[in-house]
């Protein structure tokens, strides 16, 4: 079975708002998989289908070949940190993890453990209504660990973490996905996932934008192009027009740049060299994972701002 | 990561998570113990102030431990302590958490109403005892105390001990139904202790409604005596007073179990 969670045709509607519009992706073992989509794409309601917590409108999910909702008890077979404050405020760390480790018949000494491996050690007899966010992730991580389940999912997990939170959270992710569990991490900033996914899938407005290595997708993002800055930018622009490429010019009045593309930069200078056109910028620049995910999403922005794109 | 030994799925790890969640809240045993504190009080001021006590029938006495102020502040408490285990958790969405964990909701359910009955019945038999000893140590001390096998006293002290728990689940019950905090201490107070105050027992119909509700069933239970053939108003049975302290909590259970199946978490 190299399938753990399988997403089909799954719909959500909350009266005449659809939330999650005829979704279908599947996510495998081993792997860091993004999930990732801008504010109010649908991304927290598809996991809490997934996680049998809402019902879906229509279509199915599937973890690790059965409804979630089919298990008993949960945490041996998934775990999930899905909101930071999903904790009781006059609770301590430790009496939050034992009670839900008792219930599921998980050994005490598990506790312990899992407020070991986040950092937590130090705060186990704290209540957590004193904790930072940073903290309320590293509990909900730990919380998500506790059955060692071979299914994990985050919701924004980073949030609210310091540098060195989020560069342990990187590591831990992808530990786990090399202990070969499923790791599930949704994100709406591509830099997040940029490190730390092997796969990406990219909703807008709860339909799939793509679902495949992270690696294709940045391959489909916007072509290379080179900036170029000059005294003579309406000759040199001409020249590269002549040339084949197609420039568009940018930046303030008096210090217009050039953003060339279909040119590489060797070719540019060159041309600038052979017309004795003065260089003062010749910059490649490659494309970027943000851009492919702007670009590719851009028609499916939930909430946009009023400034031009 | 292949293999998964779950252990099985035993309610009484329920029970035990559910207790460690109740005794964790430093806000559990100050409320208990403030709660006990004001309602034995409360029998302990009514009976000093029943001044015809020492000549008035020995009827009467054993009431006097159980005041209404006292015992409705009790069922106040007892429903919003049963209300708060589940609305609490979606107030903070810990029930997501929760649910996470365990798929089965109606386990979860009634796993809460388990331990919720057990702990407010022990504090419900705890004040009901206590008022009944403070209130003949008062009686005692002027020579008019009444014995606990004396008829309707057992009665008194059994209705008293559980009308906590009866409330306790009856909150727990609106508390799973309303989800928002404020909205279920307002329906609990109003459908405990509002609602019985409208309906007077003068007409037939005014009291059969009132005798389905359990702060008119707990009235009838406490009081010892039985009403005359000369009484103005309907009272209700004894027996039907003690159904109606059954079904309230059955069915507030029954129901929150019903819709926690079917809806969104």
């Amino acid at each position: 079975m190299d399938v753990v969670i399988e997403v089909s045709e799954l719909t959500k509607r909350y009266g005449r708002t659809t939330a999650v519009d005829h979704l279908s992706f599947t996510v495998r073992p081993g792997r860091v998989t993004g999930f990732l989509g801008p504010n109010g794409a649908g991304k927290s309601t598809t996991l809490r289908m997934i996680l049998g917590l809402d019902g879906p409108t229509a279509g199915a999910a599937t973890v690790s070949g059965v409804p979630f909702r089919g298990h008993r008890r949960g945490l041996r077979h998934a775990g999930a940190l899905l909101d930071a404050g999903q904790v009781h405020g006059g609770r301590s760390a430790e009496a939050h993890l034992s009670a839900l480790a008792r219930g599921n018949g998980i050994p005490r000494r598990r506790v312990g453990e899992v407020l070991r491996e986040v950092g937590l050690s130090a705060a186990a007899g704290r209540r957590v209504g004193g904790f930072s966010l940073g903290m309320k992730q590293r509990l909900g991580i730990a919380a998500a660990l506790l059955g060692d389940p071979p299914v994990l999912m985050f919701d924004e997990p980073v949030n609210g973490m310091d540098p060195e939170g989020v560069l342990w959270a990187r590591r831990l992710f992808r530990r786990l996905a090399a202990e070969g569990r499923t790791v599930f991490l949704s994100s709406h900033l591509m830099s997040e996932l940029e490190n730390t996914a092997d796969d990406l899938v990219v909703i807008g407005r709860g339909r799939l934008v793509a679902a495949e290595p992270l690696a294709d997708f940045a391959a489909r993002g916007a072509r290379r192009s080179v900036v170029v800055g000059t005294p003579r930018a309406a000759e040199l622009a001409a020249l590269l027009t002549a040339a084949g490429a197609s420039v568009e010019t940018g930046g303030p009045a008096g210090a217009e740049k050039l953003v060339v593309t279909g040119l590489p930069a060797d070719r540019i200078g060159a041309i600038a060299f052979e017309n004795r056109v003065r260089l003062e910028e010749l910059t490649p620049r490659a494309a970027s994972l943000e851009d492919a995910f702007m670009q590719l999403t851009a028609d499916s922005v939930e909430y946009t701002t009023g400034q031009p794109r | 990561m292949t293999s998964v030994t779950a252990p099985p799925a035993r309610f009484r790890d329920l029970l035990a998570s559910e207790w460690i969640k109740t005794r964790s809240l430093r806000s559990t045993p100050w409320t208990i113990a403030l709660t006990a504190l004001f309602v034995t009080g409360s029998a302990a001021v009514s009976t000093l102030a029943d001044d015809a006590a020492g000549s008035g029938p020995a009827d009467f006495r054993p009431f006097d431990a159980y005041p209404a102020a006292g015992y409705w502040t009790l069922m106040l408490v007892a429903a919003s302590m049963g209300a708060l285990t589940v609305v609490s958790e979606y107030g903070s969405g810990l029930i997501r958490t929760t649910t996470v964990a365990v798929p089965a909701r109606g386990s979860v359910v009634l796993a809460k109403a388990a331990v919720t009955a057990a702990l407010w019945t022990a504090v419900g038999a705890a004040v009901s005892v206590a008022s009944f000893l403070v209130s003949q140590a008062v009686l005692d001390g002027r020579g008019a105390g009444v014995a606990i096998t004396c008829p309707g006293v057992l009665r008194a002290l059994t209705a008293s001990a559980l009308l906590a728990p009866v409330c306790a689940l009856v909150g727990l019950g609106l508390g799973v139904l309303l989800r928002h905090a404020a909205a279920t201490m307002v329906t609990s107070v109003f459908v405990l202790l509002m609602l019985p105050t409208m309906f007077s027992e003068s007409e037939r119909w005014a009291a059969d409604v009132k005798h389905t509700l359990v702060s008119a069933a707990w009235t009838r239970l406490v009081r010892p005596w039985d009403p005359g053939p000369e009484s103005l108003g309907y009272t209700a049975t004894v027996p039907g007073s003690w159904t109606v302290f059954a079904l309230w909590p059955l069915i507030a259970v029954a129901v929150a179990v019903l819709v926690v199946r079917r809806r969104d978490v």
